[in-house]
Formats: structure tokens, sequence, C-alpha cells
């Protein structure tokens, strides 16, 4: 996400409109992904109340194992794509069930320094085990990108979009559709009654972290072959994770789903027509412009923590 | 006895520089001193308030970065023929003006962030000191970006008598290190006993009940705020006149987990625990590197984090003093140790 990228950039700087809707496309398909990973989070925090500082480390895990899986053992592309998600969900689990489980009574500021702490050592592991030289993943795509009227869109990005769309797609069915899901939704309710009505709240804690997880390595997976790979890469993906959490309210699915996509335009569009410098600027702009106007978010319910 | 323990702590300190003879140690004091100030600034929001403050790192970066640039002077372009040009400073005017300009984004951070409670400040927090990063990066013509401010003037001030003292080299440094630190310590505590630091752990324990009885609690926040960020700032401009060069890499997160780790190991909510974490974590990383790269020290240090958080929860000091106390009731009457004061007025009293 450190946009260092080999994106299509314009290649037509003459017309305005189309200059437009170039980084439009750009927007939308940095949106998906930027909406996994603002899901998942929120999904932490609605239900498990867990700040969630590992979320970053996740992506960059995702991002990792596509680069172990495809160019260390050569593994077939969209194999290693699955491969990655699953053990983002499996490493959730773990950080779920070792580090979190017996903190549950804790305060939120107690999980917190712990998620910090796991923050720290797991980004240094990266950096032992990969060094800190970026890395890139090759892609089994064409490189001659897709050409609609003016606006070129990378095969990459496209494949990107689409898969994102099916994970959002797919934790929706699992959030609304499910019983797994109906015991979440119930537990962000209320979580004792849930308790009274026999809802295993442990497993709906590892189930929800795991989910969170999973879906910000799919974050990382997706977009580590589009952009490089390093292990500071997971900073930037929990700071932009929680601008969008804040801009759709803390807890709030649909909103973290919205504001993805916001926060994508804002960069798209900030990175366009100010200065590329500060793309990476615009989440906490948005953070400062929600927290004067909406402070509970875009989609604000009742809920409102403190 | 507590007035001679005190004074034999400030004795060590003050004489440290007769006895420690490696210039070397000297320096890892004085950085380890910085820090500590660092520390005890955070300790004032994240131990008696109960706000986690993940960005403390940009007031400290504000603090050395301001004091440098006026001591260094610096001009911006406001518009194509308007030019805002300042000419160097004394050390001692921009040293101040450092830590008003720290002041000045403690009260911003703390006015937007505390309309809402809860994770809304540690988020506020850590991404501000991010962007601040980046327009130290990208505001070249300002900043010199990467290639760092240089040759920025030690502290000097004028004496009567005297004339223009320099700090210059470890020992002056060292002193006026320890003033600063001394200085921050006596404000600290102070505040906290002051009606407005009660108020502070009131909200702290219970901000329902602080509020029902009257307690403007967003205002105490915002104070807390606005102490804690000029303080880090004059950490950070402290650092700036000592090392003498500034880059963007101040502004690394790594930094604030620093501090934040001093605190939760020495005891937050204590006056002393930043100082005994600020030593302990100021002081090991040196012995550890000779034996471990940077990135294994890092990673211990995340796992130290948690392992505190799991077992020494409320930190070293008052552990310390719980076990005292325990003695002491033991031996006296066997009054029961576990009905001795809760924590934060055992913080309060001591």
């Amino acid at each position: 996400m450190v946009c260092k990228g080999r994106g299509p950039a314009p290649r037509d700087r003459g017309n305005p409109l189309e200059q437009l809707l170039q980084h439009g496309a750009n927007a939308l398909i940095l949106g998906g992904t930027y909406a996994l990973l603002g899901i998942g989070l929120t999904l932490i925090f609605g239900i498990m109340r867990v700040v969630n500082f590992t979320h970053g480390e996740l992506y960059a895990f995702g991002a990792y194992m596509m680069y172990l899986w495809v160019m260390r053992l050569h593994v077939n592309f969209f194999v290693a794509l699955l491969l990655a998600v699953a053990l983002g969900v499996a490493l959730g689990a773990l950080i779920e069930y070792v580090l979190l489980r017996r903190l549950r009574s804790s305060d939120i500021d107690t999980t917190m320094l712990v998620m910090i702490g796991a923050w720290i050592a797991m980004q240094n592991t990266e950096q032992l085990i990969w060094s800190g030289v970026a890395q890139s993943i090759s892609a089994p795509f064409p490189s001659q990108p897709l050409q609609i009227g003016h606006v070129y869109i990378g095969w990459d990005r496209l494949f990107v979009f689409v898969t994102a769309l099916a994970l959002i797609g797919l934790a929706y069915y699992l959030i609304n559709r499910t019983k797994l899901g109906k015991a979440m939704r119930a537990t962000f309710q209320d979580r004792e009654t849930a308790m009274l009505m026999g809802i295993d709240v442990h497993l709906v804690n590892t189930a929800t972290f795991a989910m969170g997880s999973g879906l910000a390595a799919a974050a990382g997976a997706l977009l580590g072959p589009v952009f490089v790979v390093q292990p500071s890469m997971g900073d930037l993906a929990s700071l932009k994770a929680f601008a969008i959490v804040i801009l759709g309210g803390l807890g709030n699915i649909t909103g973290a789903t919205v504001g993805g996509f916001i926060l994508a335009f804002m960069e798209e569009l900030g990175a366009g027509y100010i200065s590329s410098g500060f793309r990476d600027g615009m989440g906490f702009l948005v953070i400062i412009l929600i927290l004067i106007f909406r402070p509970t978010g875009l989609f604000a319910q009742k809920e409102r923590i403190g | 006895m507590r007035r001679l323990a005190t004074a034999a702590w400030l004795l060590v300190l003050v004489s440290a520089p007769l006895w420690l003879r490696s210039p070397y140690f000297l320096h890892v004091l004085i950085i380890t001193g910085i820090f500590t100030i660092a520390a005890m600034s955070l300790n004032l929001l994240l131990g008696y308030t109960g706000q986690l403050s993940l960005g403390h790192v940009a007031f400290f970066g504000i603090g050395a970065y301001t004091s440098a640039l006026m001591s260094l002077g610096f001009d911006i372009d406001l518009t194509d023929t308007f030019k805002l040009v300042v000419e160097p400073k004394p050390v001692a005017l921009s040293f101040a003006v450092a830590i008003a300009a720290s002041a000045l984004f403690g009260w911003l951070i703390g006015r937007l962030s505390f309309k809402v409670r809860g994770a809304y400040f540690v988020i506020v927090s850590l991404s501000f000191a991010e962007v601040v990063r980046l327009v130290a990066l990208n505001w070249v013509s300002l900043t010199q970006g990467p290639m760092a401010l240089n040759n920025i003037p030690p502290v000097s001030v004028w004496l009567p008598g005297i004339g223009e003292y320099r700090f210059l080299g470890k020992v002056p440094n060292y002193y006026l290190m320890l003033a600063v630190a001394v200085v921050s310590y006596v404000v600290i505590a102070r505040l906290v006993r002051s009606r407005a630091g009660r108020a502070m752990i009131a909200l702290r324990e219970n901000e329902a009940l602080a509020t029902s009885v009257g307690v403007d609690v967003t205002r105490y926040l915002v104070l807390a705020t606005i102490v804690s960020a000029a303080m880090a700032g004059a950490a950070g401009a402290l650092y700036a006149h000592y090392v003498r060069i500034v880059d963007p890499d101040i502004f690394l997160f790594i930094y604030t987990v620093t501090m934040v780790i001093m605190v939760v190991t020495g005891g937050k909510g204590t006056l002393a625990g930043p100082i005994v974490g600020g030593i302990i974590f100021g002081i090991v990383p040196q012995v550890l590197r000779d034996m471990a790269g940077p990135e294994v020290q890092w990673i211990i240090y995340g796992i130290l984090m948690i392992v505190i958080v799991y077992f020494l929860p409320k930190g070293i000091v008052p552990a310390l003093r719980d076990g005292l106390q325990r003695r002491r009731h033991v031996r006296d009457a066997g009054i029961d140790p576990l009905a001795s004061a809760p924590p934060a007025e055992a913080a309060q009293r001591r």
C-alpha cells in the first residue's frame, strides 16, 4: 500500500474528464481491498472490543505468504492466494487463543498494550526473516492493460478488484446468513444476553478474530503482487484501516465497506490533484474531518463507546 | 526517611559524571534521561488520566524540529512574492518556542480527539505522528527531508558575570538534562497532587461519577495533553541540541513504543515508575546491543510488553511498594495486607 507502485498512471494527461475517470477507476480498485481491511478491523472491534494493532501485520503476513509461495516455492498463483488467506485465518485464531482469550475480562487499555507488543514482535520477526529489502511478486496476468475508452486498467488490478468484491460478499454472507454469523451479531448486541442464550462466546471470539485476520491477510495477498512487499507495509495498512473504521463508525460493517471506498477515492484524488507525497496522509485528514463534524462516524447508529 | 532516600538518589545522579569515567556511559545516561523525561510526560496521560497516547513521539519531534529550526533560522515561501524569513534566534528562546509549539499541537489533538472517548485518542495520536513524519520527510525546503538538519547549535544561556555559557560536551549536557528532568518531575508531582490532578485521577477511575460531581472531564483531559505535549517537546528540544542533528526518523513509532514500555514496566500512575522503567530500558538495550541485532531487540521488547501486562500488570514500582507494605503490615499487627488502599489512592499518597 506504499504506493511506489508500477500502477497504470494516466497516460493521457490532456483531457481532464478522462483523467478524472482514470483516477476514479484506480480508486474503485483500491477501495475494494481497503474495504476488506476495514471490515476485518471493525468486526474485531465491534464484537471483541479489541483495538487490533496486529491488523496491519496480518496484511503484511498475507503479502509475505504470497511472496513465499509464489516466488520461493513456485506454487501456482491462485493456489498461493488460497493458502495465504487460509494461513492468515489460522494465525488470527492462534493470536486470539494465545494472547486474547485470557484477557477477556480486562479493560480495553490492557488488551491494547498486548496487541502493541504483538505488533512490534511480529513486524520485527518479518524484518528478521525477510530482511528490510522490498520484494516484488510476479502475477500471471498479461502486462498489456485493459483499455476502456481512454481509461487503462491493469489485469492484475482488475483481478484484485473482483476477488475483493467476492470476499466482501462472502463476509456479508457469513455474518448475515449463517448460524455462526447470527451468534456473532448477537454477541455484538449484548454479550451477557448472548451467553445466557447458550452462545459459546469463546468460539465467537476466535471465529471473529480469525475471520478479521483472514480478510486482512487477503487484502495483503491481493495487493502484494500489485505493489511491493516490505516489512513496514503493515504500519500504513493499520493506519488506513483505523481511518476507514472511524469513518464508518467503530463496529459498523456497512460503514467500513463504504469507508474503504471513500478513503481510496480521497487518496487517489488527493495524490492526483494535490501532491503524491501526502497520499498516505489522507487517512489522517479523514479522521480529523470526521471527528470535527461527525464524531461517531458517517453511519452511526446508537453505538458510541466510552 | 523518604527525604533521605530522595537526597541519596539526587546525590547519586548529581555525582554520576564524577565516578562514571567513560564518556560512552555518560552519553547513554544522557539519552536515557531525555527519553525518561518523555516517558514521564507520557505517564501524565497514560498513568493519571488513563489515555494512551501512541503519537507521543510527534510532540517530541515537533519540539526537536522547532527548536532546531528556530536556532538555525529558516524561510518559508508563503506566496510567490511574500517570504517568511526567520533569522537564527538564541537557543534559549528557540527552546521556549519549541515547548510552546508542542503544547499548541497537544491542545489541538486533545480538543479534537476528546470529543469522543475510548480508542479515538489512541488512533488520532498514532496517525498524527505518522502525518508529522510525512511532513518532515516531504517538506524538504524547510526540514531538509531525509538529508536532516545539521549543525544545530548547543544550548546556550547568558549568565550574569560569566557571559554566554554554551552547553558543549557530555558533562554540561548531563547536568542540563538532569535539571530539565527535575523540573519536569516537580511539575508532574505538583500537578497530580493539585485539584486538577485529583480530577484527572477521578475521571480515570470512573468517568461517569466524576462528571456527575461536576468535574469538567474534557477540560482536564485537554489540560493533561497540553502539559504532557509541552514536556515531551522540551525533551525533544534537549535531544536536538545535544545530538545536534535531527532527521525524520525521530518520528519513528518505535520511540513511542519505547516510552510506553518504560511507563508500563515502571508502573503507570506512579511518579517513580517512568524513571525506573526509563533507566531499565535506557540501559538494557545498550547491553543487549552487543548480543543481538536491532530486530531481535525489538522482538524482545514486544514480547516483554506482553509478559509484563500478564504477570506484572501494575508495573515494578507498585509491585515493590505493595510488597513492602505487606511486610510492614504483617510485622506490625497482622492486619490483612489485601485491605490496604487501592492503587489509585496509594499512588496519590506517595
